[in-house]
């Protein structure tokens, strides 16, 4: 039997070899994937809260893959900071794939077995990033993260996904291949690859041209792939264009694990006086992501169409996280984790709803979304729990990640981002009441203002819910939402609290 | 000039970097566009085996053994740092796949809009 010192490997073994069987099951009959998917996925689930709960028990896990003791073999770590990830990686990976059947089943029927497989691959390559302390090993699981994503995004609509999943390759190429570099240029100066190992090394040549560039060409690298403004260009039309449940996956989680493998350089690669105050622009970056948070927010209300909205909000909110690691206080770097936590899961249900209304409504504009309160009452109850944790109102989850965040960029001194933080509170404000509003009041429809608008408001719309599978993830992910917010001070003391640096 | 010349492979993988960043950004067909990610990639290929290399070693295999009477090259500063290669193989394992989603994705994109020029596409998508 596997014993509790295995799970960090079960947790990547299984979605791995979970791929072959989904794809090889789909040739005998497609009614078995699904079932094997949500059984690698509930596995890959239990071993990381498995591992989380002997994390917080016992304190960092060190595996060894092979037997082969680092810094020459791969390892496995898992600390507090990347065990909460991996728990929120694997919940939203297993929600998003419950939610996906009716989805995938109307919206690529003949590709249901390949779907699956590159689902799994691509949750893989998500856990893999997360755990790994080896810096290449990081660099080959970020590559399969990407080139599932790509496949996944190019399955959408013929006319436009193939298009944007090629501007993605193009963009995610040129930022994977940057991390790459930038760890050749640690390997020519340290000789070693091991994320531990560089930390004890890399000190001494702090001062040094080559792993100052090397920091930086990282970061550029890290930057592209979590969309961070101006290098998000690829992020919009890829998540408005891919399937639906290739949204609610990768919608949440790439651009999340993005920002923790930033996290997990800054801090355990360099240390966080060489990421603060040797390299210096610090500041510089959170001014970077005040523009991220403006741009991204004020693009998010130029459009007409919903799930591109969500798109343009998620670009603003790489900000948050990326400014709230670069406060260099405590406050500001657990606000930041604390908003990888929320912000994926807000993003799931967003995403959640605009599948829905896309299974429903056919289509996810704006005027798609008229009369959904009396249609979907369920559905939109829970989207106004996620709208509001966007936008911060207590106790959804969304508010308090954003009060540490305030907190830290008055501790910093950081007025820049302290407005971005209000002002992109106050349009997300204007965004959602919009959207609530056409879904509340505006009848089925029907166009508004015309005659025959108040002859339609009065007929009664049918309850017409989303099917099961779909609404119970939604509903979860909502209720979770409330008790993060709720329990969200539990969450600081007992996990988030030992990921932050000692020194701060 | 002597520092320039001393590390000229990398002037060759930046050369071949900027290369590819330019065919990425500035072509208009859809394939050159990869080829030059292709070079893009390769260029970090060069960068990795080169910096492997040492003036006079030898390959990293003990040659001394089953008897042959040879030099053993044990010694680090006899042989060339296998570890680089290594990892390039990944890396072109990498560089392949990603080769072949784009191919594929670009065959998508010809069977929709009937070309490959990026222009036209932009302009069919309006």
């Amino acid at each position: 039997m596997i014993g509790p010192e295995q799970y960090p490997a079960v947790m990547i073994v299984v979605p791995l070899l979970a791929a072959f069987a989904i794809n090889l099951a789909g040739l005998i009959d497609r009614r078995f994937c699904y079932p094997l998917l949500l059984l690698a996925l509930g596995v890959a689930a239990a071993a990381a809260l498995a591992v989380l709960g002997q994390v917080m028990r016992d304190g960092p896990i060190s595996y060894r893959l092979g037997g082969w003791p680092p810094p020459m073999g791969i390892e496995y770590v898992v600390d507090h900071l990347n065990g909460l990830v991996l728990v929120v990686t694997c919940v939203v990976a297993f929600l998003a794939a419950v939610y996906s059947k009716r989805s995938v089943e109307r919206e690529l029927p003949d590709k249901i077995p390949y779907f699956y497989t590159l689902f799994i691959l691509a949750v893989t390559g998500l856990l893999g990033m997360t755990i790994t302390g080896d810096a290449f090993n990081l660099y080959v699981l970020m590559e399969i993260t990407a080139l599932t994503n790509y496949a996944l995004i190019a399955a959408g609509r013929a006319d436009r996904a193939p298009m944007a999943s090629f501007t993605y390759i193009i963009i995610g190429t040129i930022g994977a291949s940057f991390y790459l570099l930038g760890v050749g240029h640690l390997y020519i100066m340290t000789g070693s690859l091991n994320m531990a190992d560089l930390r004890t090394i890399l000190p001494e040549l702090y001062t040094t041209h080559a792993v100052i560039a090397s920091f930086i060409i990282l970061l550029l690298g890290l930057w592209i792939k979590m969309a961070f403004f101006p290098l998000h260009g690829w992020l919009p039309n890829a998540y408005t264009h891919a399937p639906t449940a290739t949204g609610c996956l990768i919608a949440p989680l790439v651009t999340k694990v993005s920002v923790y493998i930033m996290a997990r350089l800054m801090f355990s690669v360099y240390s966080p006086e060489f990421s603060y105050r040797v390299f210096g622009p610090a500041e510089p970056v959170v001014w970077m992501a005040v523009a991220a948070i403006v741009a991204g927010s004020l693009m998010a209300l130029a459009q007409k169409d919903f799930k591109k909205m969500l798109t343009y909000l998620i670009v603003a909110e790489v900000g948050y996280m990326v400014g709230g690691l670069w406060l260099a206080n405590r406050y500001g770097i657990t606000g930041a984790v604390l908003h990888i936590v929320n912000d994926a899961l807000m993003t799931l249900c967003l995403f959640f709803t605009a599948g829905i209304v896309v299974y429903k409504m056919k289509g996810h504009a704006f005027t798609d979304l008229r009369g959904l309160f009396r249609k979907m009452p369920l559905t939109m109850a829970a989207f106004t729990v996620g709208a509001l944790s966007m936008i911060g109102v207590p106790p959804t989850a969304g508010f308090f990640s954003k009060w540490y965040l305030l907190l830290g960029a008055i501790e910093a001194g950081q007025w820049g981002f302290m407005a971005a933080l209000l002002f992109s509170s106050l349009i997300n404000a204007v965004l959602f009441f919009k959207v609530i509003e056409i879904a509340y009041f505006e009848p089925c429809g029907v166009q508004h203002g015309h005659d025959g608008g108040q002859a339609a408001a009065h007929d009664v719309i049918a309850v017409d819910e989303a099917p099961f599978s779909m609404l119970a993830p939604l509903v979860l992910v909502s209720a979770a939402l409330l008790a993060i917010g709720i329990y969200s001070g539990s969450l600081v003391t007992n996990i988030i609290q030992y990921a932050v640096p000692a020194g701060f | 000039m002597e520092d320039i010349l001393a590390r000229y492979n990398y002037w060759i993988y930046v050369l071949l970097m900027m290369i590819g960043l330019y065919a990425m950004i500035a072509k208009n067909n859809l394939y050159k566009k990869v080829i030059g990610m292709s070079i893009f990639q390769t260029a970090i290929i060069v960068f990795y085996v080169s910096i492997a290399a040492k003036e006079g070693a030898t390959i990293p295999i003990i040659q001394g053994a089953h008897g042959a009477g040879l030099v053993p090259a044990i010694d680090p500063a006899v042989y060339v740092n296998p570890l680089p290669h290594v990892l390039m193989l990944t890396a072109i394992v990498v560089g392949v796949s990603t080769l072949g989603v784009a191919l594929a994705v670009i065959l998508r994109i010809y069977r929709q809009y009937g070309t490959v020029e990026e222009d036209r596409i932009l302009e069919k998508l309006r």
